[in-house]
């Protein structure tokens, strides 16, 4: 009996397997490479919430004439870079054209591989780690840079502050996190400041000690580039210690998790990003509209409306991926990856076009927000670039 | 008086994080002593408490969220126990610990499904989420609540452990499983109520740990519930003021190791700390001298 019950079992699971693949012509597959779990889950869901929305506003493409169906192929890479490798492996299989994402660069960078042994081009949304895209030809990015953003912050936080020393609060084994703290470091001390370095293990949730460890140093800011879940604990501890110097971090925490998570309490938050609502006006209210139709999106965006950077910029991702379909005139991943090298894109978060070494964008300012605790919104403070 | 202004706040930490560990191995060390079953999903049911909390805060007023978080909580461990591990009773030792593992994949996987992989915030609860002023440094007042509702919750366990019939009965199930059962003990409902106390003492720790932290993933137990086994196996497994002192000792060595700026080791020293215990004295601080464990 029990035999009989497992060999059903398997049988319907074949049947499943066969029922899904359904042949429809002139489709164009787009792979959706982000995490819908694990420490990135939050931000992963909100940029890929821009990519549907963009999906959504323009759902066919013409390439070499003939109109194609776009279908967005998604995983979750659980925001790993252990498991990156099959999920890219899975999206390969499914016959995509060219990737989308990922949020986190760790995963990205473990996923790159992957895509590079297939052939299938990779457009980076918010994976800011130089890594992504060095000395490889097929994963692009349009946002900016650790490079650029460590220095953006850490002139932020001189020229703001007067900051002399700051203490940088990492995580360990997470490359976007220990990237964006060297790089922050470097520009810091080139700027004649000191830097506290810690580091916290993966699944710490006790930011006692090192908020301690901070005040007892006296230090000027906090600057912690971690994941939006660590950062909901690190506010709240700040916080509840009374802490008094302001928080910077990168476009990770630009997120309405850590609006919520600050909100009402008494702390400064400061994160640089890529795009400011209300950058256009349009764009906002057309995304606002769909995300309050579907209560599935709602939820996926942190339960309200708030348009996240990283939304914005899987929104111009998307148009990005259909420009270089259109210049390729296929969908042939190879001649995507050819033409992604001249494409340029006008976006809502800024002009896109890709550096002929590395294909990565060519970005040279950076939006600073500050998190108003009393509405629980981001209020513009500052364009920065370098000095 | 700078000494003790930089420190306190380390100090502060350790015992709170303390306490709540030691409400979370009490769980473990009890299961234990009377099962010899190292339940691995002990760690996962505090998680769920916690989760509870957070849903139940989103239709209901605190003082019915927080009793039925306590209620479901136990209601859970108990299911747990009737559906993983009473059919395996006779079963050798390794299959119950198996199915264990299972039962915490289990809680883990659908705590995944059900907040579809983000983090939910927990609900701050009034007078413990507040801050509070000791000496120099400022902390929240679950920090000083905790490691209170600690001792008065272990003092009443080992009141209704050393002097009432149902206590009676745990006490000689853990000592001759087989010999109390033919004296006409219900070992059964003694296990039961062992997963009830374990149960309502991890959804205490929950309310206390994620005041604290609060934050909720679904792998938020694996940790503390990793902690607290240790500081289960430190004080001796099977004893109960073994499993709160290890615990308090857990929480304050780790805080001082940060504090020492050895941010990176703070865990690998918990369970380095396990690894000697084992070497030098496998029965831990209090253990019993039993021959056979796992």
């Amino acid at each position: 009996m029990k035999k009989l019950v497992a060999l059903a079992m398997c049988a319907a699971l074949c049947l499943g397997g066969v029922m899904t693949v359904s042949a429809e012509e002139n489709v164009v597959k787009i792979g959706v490479f982000e995490p819908a779990s694990g420490d990135n889950g939050a931000g992963g869901k909100q940029e890929t919430l821009g990519i549907q929305y963009a999906n959504s506003v323009a759902p066919t493409v013409e390439i070499g004439g003939t109109e194609y169906q776009v279908v967005l192929e998604t995983v979750d890479n659980e925001s790993s870079a252990e498991k990156a490798p099959s999920a890219a492996a899975d999206l390969v299989s499914r016959g995509v054209s060219v990737v989308l994402g990922t949020y986190g660069s760790g995963a990205a960078i473990a996923a790159s591989d992957t895509f590079a042994q297939a052939g299938v081009p990779a457009i980076g949304v918010t994976c800011t780690n130089p890594q992504v895209t060095e000395g490889n030809t097929h994963y692009f990015r349009i946002c900016f840079l650790d490079p650029f953003q460590g220095t953006v912050l850490a002139n932020f936080a001189k020229d703001n502050f007067e900051a002399s020393k700051a203490y940088v609060l990492t995580k360990l084994g997470d490359d976007y996190s220990a990237g964006l703290g060297h790089y922050f470091t470097e520009a810091f001390e080139g700027l004649g400041g000191e830097v506290i370095s810690d580091t916290f293990p993966e699944g710490n949730a006790d930011f006692t000690s090192y908020i301690t460890t901070a005040v007892n140093e006296g230090v000027d800011v906090i600057f912690a580039p971690t994941s939006t879940e660590a950062a909901q604990l690190i506010i709240d501890t700040a916080a509840s210690q009374g802490v008094s110097v302001p928080l910077l971090a990168g476009d990770t925490w630009d997120s309405n998790v850590i609006l919520n998570a600050a909100e009402g309490k008494d702390v400064q938050v400061y994160v640089t990003t890529f795009y400011q609502e209300g950058g256009n006006e349009e764009f906002d209210a057309g995304i606002k509209e769909w995300i309050n139709a579907d209560s599935t999106n709602l939820a996926n965006n942190g339960g309200d409306d708030t348009v996240a950077a990283v939304t914005a910029m899987g929104y111009d991702a998307y148009f990005t991926a259909l420009e270089a379909l259109k210049n390729a005139g296929s969908t042939d991943p190879a001649a995507v990856n050819e033409a992604l090298w001249d494409t340029t894109y006008t976006g809502v978060t800024g002009e896109i076009a890709f550096e002929s070494e590395n294909g990565d964008a060519i970005r040279d300012t950076a939006y600073v927000k500050v998190a108003n605790t009393e509405t629980g919104a981001w209020d513009f403070v500052a364009e920065q670039g370098v000095n | 008086m700078d000494f003790i202004s930089k420190n306190l706040p380390y100090l502060l930490a350790g015992i709170s994080v303390g306490g709540q560990y030691a409400l979370i191995a009490i769980g473990y060390t009890m299961v234990y002593g009377i099962l010899r079953l190292i339940n691995f999903a002990h760690g996962d049911i505090f998680m769920v408490a916690a989760l509870v909390t957070v849903y139940a805060t989103t239709s209901m007023p605190l003082y019915l969220s927080i009793p039925l978080t306590l209620v479901v909580t136990v209601a859970l461990g108990l299911l747990v126990e009737r559906a993983a591990y009473k059919p395996l009773r006779n079963a050798p030792r390794m299959s119950v610990m198996i199915s264990a593992i299972g039962v915490s994949y289990l809680l883990q996987n659908l705590a995944l499904y059900v907040t579809g992989g983000l983090a939910q915030t927990y609900p701050a609860i009034p007078f413990i989420s507040g801050t509070v002023q000791i000496g120099p440094a400022t902390t929240k007042m679950v920090t000083l609540v905790t490691p209170v509702l600690t001792i008065v919750l272990v003092f009443a366990l080992m009141q209704l452990i050393n002097h009432t019939k149902i206590g009676m009965a745990m006490r000689a199930a853990a000592n001759d499983f087989e010999t109390s059962r033919l004296m006409g003990i219900k070992v059964d409902n003694v296990i039961s109520m062992t997963f009830l106390i374990g149960s309502f003492l991890a959804a205490v720790g929950s309310l206390l740990y994620f005041t604290n932290y609060a934050s909720v993933v679904p792998t938020s137990g694996a940790m503390p519930g990793l902690k607290a086994f240790v500081a289960a196996v430190f004080g001796g497994i099977g004893s109960i003021p073994g499993a709160v002192i290890g615990a308090f000792i857990i929480g304050i060595c780790e805080n001082i190791i940060k504090g020492l700026g050895w941010t990176t080791f703070s865990d690998a020293f918990t369970f380095a700390l396990l690894i000697v215990i084992l070497i030098v004295k496998p029965t831990g601080l209090f253990g019993e001298g039993a021959t056979d464990k796992v």
